[in-house]
């Protein structure tokens, strides 16, 4: 059954990435390219913003524009263009294989019969979890915009999912008022312990192209999520048919 | 829809706990790294597919 999982884990992963790499390719990332523009010009800026107090940073991870032309900065990052798009596509399935296996996790253990319907409701969930309630708190960024220090998002990124998956979990499938209330309370609490946030919104990316590109990225990870599913549903009754076959 | 779906609670305990353990590991382990791990070559790669889906990215 480990073998099954993999299997399964890594078709799917690389069906639904591919899809939503050709997806990110025409929608995400050529806003992502934009913003770095501005995001290039506010480095030509950054002096004037050392004022910048508490947790608040504003942090430029990438160089003006023509860094990787001469600049000596030792850090390594893909060209853009080919190397860029061939990575994030690779990227992409790769946390596509990871959603795929958390799915699988999900539902084994519950014990769930796999198939297309249910794997389904389960990457509604999952999408949920991982992308939408996390997002009311930190809302999906694009490069060049003021942001709390990463690691106390990230460990609230984490808390959300785990709480939201939790609490889904827990309100779906136990009927007993006091769970239901239980489940309740765990998905309120990242939202009463709140989200780490600038002390001031910095960000020159223009509110438009932002805003654009919050519901895209949203979009886009609902899609990964579900045509992850969707490709689980599929292949994992198919799988068990082999091993059936088989043995 | 019966034909197609293959409950998992047939299976023995055992390779239930395996299955999601080895499922788990797998899972975590990539979306650590393609979304989290802080090395700046990991996150170089990984940049655009963390904005594009939405994770905390520096």
């Amino acid at each position: 059954m480990v073998t099954r999982v993999l299997t399964v884990s890594i078709l799917a992963g690389l069906l639904a990435g591919l899809i939503v790499a050709a997806l990110q390719h025409v929608t995400t990332t050529p806003l992502i390219l934009k913003a770095e523009t501005y995001e290039a010009a506010l480095r030509l800026q950054a002096p004037t913003l050392a004022s910048f107090d508490g947790q608040a940073k504003l942090i430029l991870a990438h160089g003006a524009a023509g860094d990787g032309a001469g600049h000596d900065h030792a850090e390594w990052k893909p060209q853009d263009g080919f190397q860029r798009t061939l990575l994030t596509s690779a990227v992409t399935i790769a946390t596509a294989i990871g959603f795929a296996a958390l799915l699988l996790a999900g539902m084994i253990a519950a014990g769930d019969a796999i198939d297309e319907r249910r794997a389904l409701i389960w990457a509604a969930c999952g999408f949920l979890a991982f992308g939408l309630v996390p997002a009311t708190g930190l809302a999906p960024e694009l490069p060049g915009a003021a942001s709390a220090a990463l690691e106390q998002r990230q460990l609230w990124w984490v808390l959300a999912a785990l709480a939201t998956a939790g609490g889904l979990f827990a309100f779906l499938r136990f009927e007993q008022p006091w769970v239901r209330a239980l489940a309740i309370v765990a998905l309120l609490v990242p939202h009463l312990i709140g989200a780490p946030h600038p002390a001031a919104p910095e960000s020159k990316v223009p509110a438009e192209i932002a805003a654009h590109f919050a519901a895209l990225s949203l979009a886009i990870q609902a899609a990964l999520w579900l045509a992850t599913g969707f490709a689980v549903g599929k292949l994992w009754p198919w799988a068990s048919r082999r091993v059936a076959v088989a043995g | 829809m019966n034909t197609a779906s293959v409950s998992t609670t047939q299976l023995s305990v055992s390779e239930r706990v395996k299955a999601v353990a080895a499922a788990l590991v797998i899972g975590v382990a990539l979306i650590y790294t393609t979304g989290f791990a802080a090395s700046s070559n990991v996150h170089n790669a990984a940049h655009d597919t963390r904005h594009g889906l939405a994770f905390p990215c520096h």
